[in-house]
Formats: structure tokens, C-alpha cells, sequence
């Protein structure tokens, strides 16, 4: 118990099924404040499917998650975005029909004082009249979002400002996957959980999708990634996890996980470990 | 013998625009005589809704086949059911063809039927967004539906059965040669389709085609053939099961379409979408469901009961009984349910200049025809903007919203004749009522996605209407409301024509006006954000019941407000006033206007109602132009005139 009220994020013997296969078996995790975990593993190690766990759009068949000491295991996803978690997603989930801006808005929902009222009936009619009504504290917050916005996609460079009216749909991939960081950012996260950053993404872009981590990193921000490119995983990671067949199959520094036979062997399968050096290195 | 109905049920006062076969019929009769006399009357009652089941089967399993390779809802299947019925008939009667031979040119005929549908209308929008091929089926239904009118009259027709009327025994219930018939045709086309499925390469295909679409394409299946395989076998079930239907009764009509899509839909998703076995399951239990439900509770609640299964279904095992309960649908890339597009934008001043010259219309020497057809196309225009707010706005497709009408008809009267309540205050109650009564009832819908949300709202219109039917001590039943007062205003009746079309034309431009602030608000912004993606949405605290009923509140409010304003008008109401041609008509209107668009909406639906009067076009022409206008915008202008918000 006492471990969980140290750590931010705690699971234990996390298990999710899907029919025959266990595609996440058993997970336990600790993750402290302001720490950064690296969870690697090759495709369908059940990756994601964590995350989905973790976020809520899957319910575990076993096992909990405790967040801040308080169990969460199998709230909506709309709870745990209210109570501080928000993620992006490996495939990118952008609004396509809505600007840049109203992207990055939907991340500060949570944030808004028209939803705040969670009584039943009322409190949704109420959040109906203030958008029709409009009083200004409501313009005044909406300005403020407006130019909080702003700041969080100005650490994007000149990737994103320019774009700032477009739909979403019109930009480019690496842009999509920079919308979705931005509105994650918007929500003001306590915890925040990258699914594949740097996903399609060239060295360049690369290289700046890993500074900007490691900047939120700096700023005391709790973060789970899920990354393939395992030099970016090596410099940011505090631990890294590796995952194979639903299973955590390595623990610890970067260091010792990139040599472990069972992560080389998890990589690269049978017979193949010998160029494992070589590959993990590039 | 107990009586069971396919195709009619659901309307028997044969007062509106639907003729109504079902008033002649003397089955409730002998009905009533079997009525829970005995244990035999049980058998039959199982015998039937097995049988009944059958001809349910051969729609579903057409349906079924369809979803398992396209991931579309066919709405256009009950049309062929109707295309086989009518070719029967032109068979038997006209050519004196004997029975197999019948069987035959009407399985081939409705197959043509079916590829045409594939290659013309679907074809082209394989790569088009999710929305599309949806609305192409409806639109595709309602120009055959009309075909099928304008070429037979909306008469009923008989369409003798070939065979040797007798009754035989079994047990202690009695079954007749027509009986056997579809059990046959039923068994047979089962066990075609088995060994085609699983031992033919084309079925292979299918199989494949339907496990990963994609996989199964690059691994050179293709995907072109299979869907054609799938339509052409879809609609000659189909076909085959509307002419064994027709036979039953000896009668045919063009309301049969509707409702066979409905039944047929009701069994597949008890089912579970694109599973096949799973189809015939369903349309076994949905016919004996039916059956039962009739010996109990009387004829008139037989799709009441259809109805109810299929939203308690898709409330809790919304991937039907036998399907795996828990899927994660796949991550989408972008804006695909509906198309991306840039709207039109229109400057504040010309749509004012619009708005004033709208506003003093009546000043000038404009004939009542004008002002009543401009009245008819604000009242549309309500109902548009009520509808493209939850179908554009929040992504889901209605097709039930008559019956929000209805429902704002029906209070707003009510409340005037039966409480004195003064008209002004009664159309705005209506529209309450639409909003509280709407937004519970479709409720269920909310966590349903695309195709399924459009079925369950025909679903809950249906029921509606068939509430409004039944509930006699409240609605007057069949009879209808009569009497309704005209609108007034603070104690001043309202009858001169420009009296009346300034009312609505206000009433009109104030919901647009408030609407146009919702959109630019944080809620229309959600909205928008769930329709895009709903995963996306929910991970950032967007709760779907929430806003998804507060998009149905106040689209509700607004459809109520026209459905009161149009009972005033109108004087009288029944259950038919408000149906499902006009739940169509509003969504023509929403995509001619531009999904979400507001302006949209109204440009949409004046062009709607108007241009048919500039032209002149005969009143049987605009439901046929009406659809192939739908087919025309989704296929080549699929963001409207004034595109997507």
C-alpha cells in the first residue's frame, strides 16, 4: 500500500482477453511522479491494448489500476480525462473537420466552467443556456483558451500556427500526430501517455518530436511512451518495459534492457539474437 | 387459420398518403376464433411464426451478406422485396407462368435488380466516406419504391398463389401447400447458400472478403465480383421472398417495401450484423416473437413488438445476440463518417438582405400560392434545421424524425383542444414535449455508431407512430385529432395567409439564429469533436449521453415547434400526418443544404418545396425526384451546395 500512494500510476496483474489470446497478461507497473517509462515491444505485444486499459476505452477482465493512490480500474474515459490522464493515440485520432484550434479546444473541455456542473438534467441544460447565452466569463474563458492555445502550439515551431485555422484533415500526417500531442497538452495532464509519437515520422521531425518529451520530461511531467525508435527510448526513458506476447518479459534502465537475451530474442526471434547487438545500436 | 401479416401491420385506417391493404383483410376474424382456445392454437401459433420466420430469413440473410462484405446496411432490400412481389405478379398473371418457372424469372429478375444496384449506385462510392453508400441505399429505395408505384398504381394488387388450396392436419394445428412452400424455398435457399459459401471459390471470396476486407484484396480476391456475388444473391432472396409474401395474402402493395426492410433490418441486428446463421436465427425468433406477441395482445401490436426487440437488442448486445460483445472499432484516420469540405461562407449582409426581403414579401402583390408554398418550406426548414443538427452536426443520422413532428403535433393540439391552453403557449410546449419525449426515447440509441444509429430511429419512429395508433384514450387512435384551433398570438388569431407566414417565417429565423449560436459555442464544437471520432472524444471528457442529448434537446425543440405550428395549420392530425417520406424529404434537404449547415437548411429547403411548384412537377413525381436527387448530391456533390460544417 505504501508503495502505491508513492507512485502516480500503479497497476497490478493487469489481464485483458480476447478470445483465446491473452493480449495483455498479468501487468504489474509502478510509475512515480515526474518519471518517464518506455514500454517497447514488438507489434502485438499488447502495446496498446494497455493504454486502452489504462485510459478506459477497455475494460481489464483482471487485475487494477490505481491512480494517485485512488483505484481506477474500469472508470469511462471521460472520468480519467477529468481526473488528469490524457493520452494520444498510435494511428492518430484527429477531429478531421475541425480547425487546429478547435483540436487543441476539445483537449481543455475538462477544463471548462460550463461542464463543471455534473448534476443530472440540470446540469447539462445549464451548460446548453451558458453556450447560448454566453455571459462573459465564458467569452473571457474561452479568449484565455484561445491564447493558452496559442502558447502550447508555438512549441511545436512554426509547424503548426500557421495551420492554426485549417481543418485537421488537410494537414500532414507528422502534423496530425502534433495536433493530437497539443491537445493532450491542453488538458493539462498529470499523466500523460504517448502512444507512438514519432510514428511516421522523419529523422528531423523526429529529433524535434524527442526534444519537445524530453522538455515536458524537464517540466515535471509524468509520462508512459510506447516507442519503437529505441535510441529516442534509451535518452528519455528513467525505465523502460519491455513487453512481448502480452507479457512485461524485461525491466529496468535502458542500459541493461537493451542487453538482455530475452528482449533480443523478443525482437528479433530464434536463431537471430547474434545480430541483435548490430540492430538495437542503429 | 391465426392471422399473421408480413407487410401490413402497421397501418389501418388507410386515411393518408400510404394506401393500407390491411383494412379489407378478414383475418382478425378467424383470428379471434383460435384466440387462446387451446393448446392447438399454440402449435399454429409456432407454426406460423416459424413460417413466418422464414420469409423473414430470406431478407436478413440477403442483409447479413451485404454487412458481412460491404459494412452496409442495404435499405434498399425491402424494394427489391417489393421489385419480386410486382414481377410475380406480372408473371402469374399476365404471362400464366407455372409456379418453378415463376420462382425462377422472379429470382433472376430481382438479381439484375440487385447487380444494377451494385454496379450503378454503390460502386462508384467504394471510396467514398462511411455516409455515403447509406444514403445511397435509401435514396435508391425510394426512386424503386416510386418506380413500382408510377408503373403498377398504389392500388393493391391479388397475386393468386398456384397452388391447391387444402389444410392439413399436423398435431393438433393445421398447415397448408403455401405453408410448405416457403419452408422449402427457406431450407433450400439455406442449404444452397451453405455449399456455396463454403465450397465454391466465389463463396471463399466472400468468406474471406467479409472476415478482412482488405487482407482478402491483396491477396487477390476480388473484391468487385464478390460484391456483386452478394447483391445479385441478396436480391433474388429477397425478391423470391416478397412474391411467396404476396401469394400468402393474395395481395400486394407498395407499403409492403418499408416495412419488409424494417423486419428484415429487426432480424439481422438480433442476429448480429453479417452473420448469416446468425440472421436466420433471428428471423426465426423475431417470427416467433411476433407470432406469440399477437395471440397475446391483438394484431395491431405486431411491429410494436418487432420494434421493441430490436431496441432492446441493440441496447444491450448491440452486435446482436451471438457476437462477440466487446470490440474496439478500428482507430479511423480522419473526418471519414462524413465529407471533409470547406463551407461556402456568406457574409453577414447578404443574409440579411435575404432575411429583409423574406421578412416583407407579403407587402408586395404575391399570390397565397407563393406565401403557401414559402410557409411549407419554413416549416420544412424547421424540421431541417432540427435534423441537420443531429445528423450533420452530431454525426447521427436520423431517419425517424417524423416523428418528432408527431410528437410536437400531437402535445401542441392536445393541449390547446383538451386544456385551453392558448395556441402560442401550446406549439411551445409541443416543441418542450419533442425535446423531453424525443431525446428519452432515442436514448437507447446513444451509444450505437453509423448505420446502426439510422435503423434505430426508423425503429423509434415506427414505434411512435405505432403508440400514437394504439393509445387510444390519449391520441384517438386511428380516428385522429380533429378541430385543432388555428394559431393565435396573445388572444389574436392568425388566418390571413401573411399573418400565418410571418409567424412561421419568425419562429424559423429565431431557431436559426439561436442554433447558428450553438454552433459557435463550446457545444457546437463537441459536437462536431464526437461526430469526428467518438474514441477521440470520450478521452477528452466528452460524455456522448451527455451531448448527444443536449444536440436531441434542442434539435427536438426545434422539429416540435413545427410539428405544433404545422397541427394548427392543418386542423386535423392522425397517425399517419407525419411519416417517414418527410423524415426522408428532411434528410434530401440537410445534404442538399450541407451537413451541419444552417443556411444549408434553409436554402435546402426551399429549393425542396419550391422548385417543385416553379416546374410544376405532378405530386406522385416528387418523392421519385426527391431521391434521385439524394442519389445525385451523394454521389457527386456529397458536402451539399454549401458544404459541410
Amino acid at each position: 500500500m505504501a508503495e502505491q500512494h508513492t507512485s502516480m500510476l500503479s497497476l497490478r496483474g493487469l489481464t485483458r482477453r480476447f478470445g483465446g489470446l491473452t493480449a495483455v497478461d498479468a501487468i504489474d507497473l509502478d510509475l512515480a511522479k515526474g518519471e518517464l517509462i518506455s514500454i517497447i515491444g514488438p507489434n502485438g505485444a499488447g502495446k496498446t491494448t494497455l493504454f486502452n486499459l489504462v485510459t478506459g476505452l477497455d475494460r481489464p477482465d483482471a487485475g487494477t489500476v490505481h491512480f494517485e493512490g485512488r483505484d481506477i480500474t474500469g472508470l469511462s474515459p471521460e472520468r480519467l480525462a477529468a481526473e488528469g490522464i490524457a493520452r494520444t493515440f498510435q494511428l492518430g485520432r484527429v477531429f478531421g473537420n475541425l480547425s487546429v484550434m478547435d483540436n487543441v479546444l476539445i483537449g481543455a473541455h475538462t477544463r471548462l466552467r460550463a461542464v463543471k456542473p455534473a448534476v443530472p438534467v440540470i446540469g447539462p441544460l445549464l451548460e446548453l443556456g451558458l453556450a447560448l447565452l454566453r455571459p462573459s466569463s465564458v467569452r473571457a474563458e474561452e479568449e484565455r483558451l484561445r491564447e493558452e492555445v496559442k502558447v502550447i502550439l508555438a512549441r511545436f515551431g512554426e509547424r503548426l500556427l500557421p495551420r492554426i485555422g485549417q481543418p485537421a484533415y488537410s494537414l500532414s500526417y507528422a502534423n496530425r500526430r502534433r495536433v493530437e500531442i497539443a491537445r493532450a497538452l491542453a488538458l493539462k495532464p498529470r499523466l500523460l501517455l504517448l502512444d507512438e509519437p514519432t510514428a511516421g515520422m522523419n529523422p528531423t521531425e523526429t529529433a524535434e518530436m524527442q526534444a519537445l518529451v524530453a522538455e515536458l520530461k524537464a517540466e515535471g511531467l509524468t509520462i508512459l511512451l510506447i516507442e519503437h525508435k529505441l535510441e529516442m527510448v534509451m535518452r528519455l526513458s528513467d525505465r523502460v518495459i519491455v513487453m512481448d506476447e502480452g507479457k512485461k518479459i524485461a525491466e529496468g534502465p535502458g542500459e541493461e534492457v537493451r542487453t538482455d537475451p530475452k528482449v533480443i530474442e523478443a525482437y528479433l526471434g530464434h536463431g537471430l539474437s547474434g545480430t541483435a547487438e548490430q540492430e538495437s545500436a542503429a | 387459420m391465426p392471422s399473421w401479416s408480413f407487410a401490413r401491420a402497421s397501418s389501418r385506417s388507410g386515411t393518408a398518403s400510404r394506401p393500407d391493404p390491411t383494412a379489407g383483410a378478414g383475418a382478425p376474424a378467424a383470428f379471434l376464433s383460435t384466440r387462446g382456445s387451446s393448446v392447438s392454437s399454440w402449435l399454429d401459433y409456432t407454426i406460423n411464426g416459424l413460417i413466418v420466420g422464414n420469409v423473414y430469413a430470406l431478407v436478413a440473410v440477403g442483409l447479413a451478406l451485404i454487412f458481412g462484405v460491404s459494412r452496409l446496411i442495404n435499405f434498399a432490400q425491402g424494394s427489391i422485396y417489393l421489385v419480386g412481389a410486382y414481377i410475380g405478379w406480372v408473371a402469374v398473371v399476365q404471362l400464366h407462368t407455372p409456379l418453378p418457372l415463376t420462382i425462377i424469372v422472379v429470382a433472376a429478375a430481382a438479381a439484375i435488380v440487385g447487380l444494377i444496384i451494385e454496379r450503378f449506385g454503390l460502386r462508384p462510392l467504394q471510396n467514398s466516406v462511411r455516409i455515403a453508400p447509406l444514403l445511397a441505399t435509401i435514396g435508391i429505395s425510394f426512386v424503386l419504391d416510386q418506380l413500382v408505384m408510377l408503373t403498377f398504381s398504389p392500388n393493391p394488387r391479388a397475386l393468386p398463389s398456384q397452388l391447391p388450396d387444402v389444410r392439413f392436419q399436423v398435431g393438433g394445428g393445421t398447415i397448408g401447400p403455401l405453408d410448405l412452400l416457403i419452408a422449402g424455398v427457406g431450407l433450400t435457399s439455406a442449404l444452397l447458400l451453405f455449399v456455396f459459401l463454403r465450397y465454391s471459390k466465389l463463396g471463399w471470396a466472400v468468406r474471406a472478403a467479409s472476415q478482412d476486407r482488405d487482407a482478402a484484396m491483396q491477396m487477390g480476391v476480388d473484391v468487385n465480383r464478390v460484391n456483386q456475388a452478394v447483391f445479385g444473391i441478396a436480391a433474388a432472396l429477397g425478391g423470391v421472398s416478397g412474391m411467396l409474401v404476396g401469394m400468402y395474402y393474395n395481395q400486394i402493395d407498395t407499403a409492403m417495401s418499408l416495412q419488409a426492410t424494417l423486419k428484415g433490418v429487426v432480424a439481422e441486428v438480433v442476429g448480429g450484423a453479417g452473420n448469416v446463421p446468425g440472421a436466420v436465427i433471428g428471423s426465426l425468433l423475431l417470427g416467433l416473437v411476433e407470432s406469440y406477441g399477437v395471440a397475446v395482445f391483438g394484431t395491431s401490436y405486431r411491429n410494436l413488438f418487432a420494434f421493441l426487440l430490436l431496441v432492446v437488442v441493440l441496447v444491450l448486445r448491440p452486435n446482436g445476440l451471438f457476437a462477440s460483445a466487446r470490440q474496439a472499432p478500428p482507430e479511423p484516420l480522419t473526418g471519414t463518417f462524413i465529407a471533409p469540405s470547406r463551407p461556402v461562407r456568406i457574409p453577414r449582409w447578404a443574409l440579411a438582405v435575404a432575411a429583409a426581403i423574406f421578412a416583407i414579401l407579403p407587402f408586395f402583390p404575391v399570390s397565397f400560392y407563393v406565401l403557401q408554398t414559402l410557409i411549407n418550406a419554413w416549416l420544412l426548414g424547421m424540421l431541417a434545421l432540427s435534423l441537420t443538427l443531429v445528423a450533420g452536426t452530431m454525426g447521427q443520422v436520423s431517419l425517424g424524425h417524423a416523428a418528432l413532428l408527431a410528437i410536437g403535433a400531437y402535445t401542441s393540439a392536445l393541449l390547446s383542444l383538451t386544456l385551453n391552453v392558448p395556441v402560442g403557449l401550446a406549439v411551445i410546449g409541443g416543441g418542450l414535449m419533442s425535446a423531453a419525449l424525443g431525446t428519452l426515447l432515442i436514448s437507447p440509441s446513444f451509444r450505437l455508431r453509423g448505420h446502426y444509429v439510422s435503423i434505430a430511429t426508423l425503429a423509434i419512429g415506427e414505434i411512435v407512430s405505432l403508440v400514437i395508433l394504439n393509445w387510444e384514450s390519449v391520441t384517438r387512435g386511428p380516428i385522429g385529432i380533429s378541430g385543432i384551433p388555428p394559431l393565435s398570438l396573445f388572444g389574436y388569431d392568425l388566418i390571413s395567409p401573411s399573418s400565418i407566414y410571418w409567424f412561421s417565417f419568425v419562429v424559423m429565423a429565431v431557431l436559426a439564429l439561436l442554433q447558428g449560436r450553438l454552433l459557435t459555442s463550446h457545444l457546437g464544437r463537441s459536437f462536431r469533436a464526437i461526430r469526428d471520432d467518438d474514441i477521440a472524444a470520450r478521452a477528452y471528457g466528452l460524455s456522448l449521453n451527455r451531448y448527444k442529448s443536449l444536440a436531441f434537446i434542442f434539435g427536438g425543440f426545434a422539429a416540435g415547434v413545427s410539428g405544433g405550428i404545422a397541427a394548427h395549420l392543418y386542423s386535423y392530425i392522425n397517425h399517419e400526418t407525419f411519416n417517414t417520406q418527410q423524415s426522408i424529404l428532411a434528410l434530401t434537404v440537410v445534404i442538399l443544404g450541407g451537413l451541419g449547415n444552417v443556411v444549408g437548411a434553409i436554402v435546402g429547403a426551399v429549393a425542396l418545396v419550391g422548385l417543385p411548384e416553379v416546374f410544376r412537377i405532378a405530386a406522385e413525381y416528387r418523392i421519385l425526384i426527391y431521391g434521385i436527387v439524394l442519389l445525385l448530391l451523394v454521389r457527386f456533390r456529397p458536402q451539399g451546395l454549401l458544404g459541410t460544417i
